[in-house]
């Protein structure tokens, strides 16, 4: 097991396909330039040729030159033909392991294994490519030596409960069908299409000679459109205004649910014995697992049209990153009773009628009215004397929507602390909610400014790792509770009694990713 | 200086110890090297417009010093009294800012390393910043300058001693 072996020899191909398909541009732009005159197709085919050979030797000379070796305790991967490189990384470090198949390597059977170690996006470990058998039995394998290590560490405290020995399929937990997909889809509205259009637009005006930028033949359509539309009279036009708008209505909806269904086509969501597991994607698979004891915190999330339909996004705070945020995804467009089971089977709770929630500090409420509304009536002065009579109404109004709107946010920061978690929700048209466990924090820092300390409210920053949590206008003295309760719980819990019998099993492993470096945690799972 | 850790938890109320009575002169010295420059350039511009007669000498120079010798001489001090820290059982308190006052605990077994650092200045005034680092995103670490070296180097290893007493 110990011997030094090569990804999965495929991956030839397809580094040579990267080549021939880099060399196919400028072939092409030979063969339509003129150099070379007659011969210049020749010369092109050449060129083809030479870059795919080249291509093709460096792929292989790097497949040959990558190995990577599975010891007792670490993975190291060796890469590089003229400068090695060597990069080893400890099981108990790694935080989870993700299958990627994006389409091609996927038509191959092969898929790349990201090794997460918390480190952050280019420093962490991947092996581009194993085959699928290859990647999943890498993936046992590292989550079976990690506890094994953490076995070992523990080996001398008798509690170790024992362990499921093999892996199994798992409940799922969560997942979304074509039906769920478009529905989700019509909330992702987006007219980033427009911008794609801008970009071919911009790509027509470099390759043809239509001068996109030029005004006057836009004018000209326009004026001949305009026309067109002008003998309409007013209805029509009407009728065509309207249209126009159901029709950006209608491309920004596709593009939303063309864009959802590439992302989340087969979206599921398993619980098994060792943790989480999502797999989804149409044509880009990915295929996550997640520890349930890495789970340091959740958060809640929705959006100001879904909100009012009661959708909702889970997602786990861990140290691990996903594609491009910074937790995980679970159940992006969920009811709350379908997130309910999800935040059970993850050790956490979700607020009740039993818990306390708190409002932030009504001073903090004035003041931020107050400054946000000062802004705008600041603004106001000089475009009542300037501008034409009238228009100071507009920053007016702004002045009293923002105090409004503060006035009415205040309704929704609310905080909440019982005796395993802490509660954090803001955001009035669209609320968020933070939950973290009160021992899977790491400090507790009380920031107040001028103003703040003035008026006897603070901010209060838990450090959640992987993620943030902060309370806002929180009471001076509230806070100060608060800290020393937090504080108490993580300075009142023994190390050796986070590895208590599984009664209560995930807010107490979840510790264990706190201290990695302790590795007697480690048998948490 | 002699520090001993308080038996009990750290309390709110509880008296802030202050830092090394060096730190001050450390941060009067930084002052004056940040303020040289400005000083400098100020001259230089005075010199550049001496001939011109457009305004009265001193009138650039003159408010550079001033602000110059206000932050050399008052504001040190000032921050040097607005920070403190704790040092609980099993537990840090680090308070500091004028303005933007922050007040961060950090329990002992959170701490995943510990950093004692001292620059040429530090090393001159005898003083040294103990860096604890967590893992939470927010206050992935937190510092604490102005130490007598032999206390940081002292409350590295208590800190220490307390960890592995943790984990074992």
């Amino acid at each position: 097991m110990s011997d030094p072996r090569n990804t999965a020899p495929l991956s030839v191909i397809i580094g040579a396909l990267g080549a021939i398909r880099s060399a196919v541009l400028p072939a092409i732009a030979i063969a339509f330039s003129g150099i070379g005159g007659e011969g210049r197709y020749l010369v092109a085919i050449g060129v083809g040729v030479a870059a795919t050979v080249i291509g093709v030797a460096i792929s292989y000379a790097n497949w040959r030159r990558l190995t990577y070796t599975i010891s007792e305790t670490d993975i190291r991967v060796e890469s590089g033909v003229l400068s090695r490189a060597a990069r080893s990384v400890p099981f108990e470090r790694i935080q989870d392991v993700s299958l990627e198949a994006k389409p091609l390597p996927r038509l191959l059977g092969l898929v790349s294994v990201k090794f997460e170690t918390g480190a952050g996006g280019a420093d962490d470990l991947a092996l581009e490519y194993l085959t699928k058998g290859e990647g999943e039995a890498l993936r046992q394998l590292v989550r079976e030596r990690r506890e094994d290590e953490a076995a070992a560490a523990s080996a001398a405290d008798p509690a170790t409960p024992a362990r499921p020995a093999a892996e199994d399929e798992g409940d799922v937990l969560f997942a979304m069908g074509p039906g769920r997909l478009l529905t989700f889809g019509l909330f992702e509205f987006s007219l980033a299409v427009f911008a794609v259009l801008g970009g071919v637009l911009q790509y027509v005006d470099n390759v043809t000679s239509v001068d996109i930028w030029d005004v006057d033949l836009w004018y000209g359509w326009l004026k001949e459109q305009g026309s067109t539309v002008a003998t309409l009279g007013p209805y029509a036009q009407a009728l065509g205004a309207v249209a126009g708008l159901v029709g950006l209505l209608v491309v920004g909806s596709a593009t939303g649910v063309v864009r959802t269904f590439l992302r989340d086509w087969g979206f599921t969501l398993t619980r098994s014995a060792r943790g989480f597991r999502r797999q989804r994607g149409l044509f880009t698979r990915t295929d996550v697992v997640m520890p349930v004891h890495r789970v340091q915190g959740l958060v809640i999330g929705t959006g100001l049209l879904r909100y009012r339909f009661g959708w909702r996004s889970l997602s786990f705070v861990s140290l691990a990153q996903d594609a491009e945020s910074e937790s995980h995804v679970v159940a992006p467009f969920a009811q709350m009773d379908e997130i309910a089971p999800i935040v059970r089977a993850a050790g956490f709770r979700l607020p009740g009628d039993a818990t306390a929630w708190r409002r932030a500090s009504t001073r903090h409420r004035t003041d931020k009215a107050v400054l946000d509304s000062a802004f705008f009536l600041a603004a106001t002065i000089p475009v009542a004397i300037f501008a034409p009579p009238g228009l100071f109404l507009i920053p007016l109004g702004l002045a009293v929507l923002a105090a409004g709107a503060n006035l009415y946010a205040w309704e929704f920061r609310r905080h909440a602390i019982d005796d395993r978690q802490v509660y954090a929700s803001h955001g009035f048209l669209s609320p968020t909610q933070s939950i973290a466990t009160r021992l899977n924090l790491h400090s507790v820092e009380i920031r107040q400014g001028p103003l703040a300390r003035l008026r006897g409210y603070a901010t209060v920053h838990l450090g959640l790792a992987g993620g943030s949590f902060a309370m806002h206008g929180v009471p001076i003295a509230e806070a100060r509770a608060l800290r020393a309760a937090v504080m108490e719980t993580i300075t009142a819990t023994d190390f050796s009694r986070l590895d208590a019998p599984a009664a209560n099993p995930a807010p107490d492993q979840a510790f264990s990713s706190a201290q990695p470096g302790f590795s007697e945690n480690f048998l948490a799972t | 200086m002699d520090q001993t850790p308080v038996p009990v938890p750290a309390d709110e109320d509880g008296a802030l110890t202050k830092l090394h009575p060096n730190y001050s002169h450390a941060l009067r010295v930084r002052a004056t090297l940040t303020a040289i420059p400005f000083l400098v350039g100020a001259l230089v511009l005075e010199g550049a417009f001496r001939g011109e007669g457009l305004f009265p000498s001193g009138v650039i120079a003159g408010p550079v010093l001033l602000i110059a010798l206000a932050l050399i001489i008052r504001i040190p001090q000032t921050r040097y009294n607005a920070r403190g820290y704790q040092m609980g059982a099993d537990r840090l308190r680090v308070v500091r800012g004028l303005l933007f006052r922050s007040d961060t605990v950090v329990p002992f077994g959170r701490v995943q390393h510990i950093d004692v650092h001292q620059g040429p200045l530090d090393r001159f005034f005898g003083i040294a910043t103990l860096t604890l680092h967590t893992a939470g995103n927010h206050n992935a670490s937190v510092a604490l300058p102005g130490l007598g070296e032999e206390l940081a180097r002292a409350m590295r290893e208590d800190i220490r001693a307390h960890i592995r007493r943790e984990t074992q």
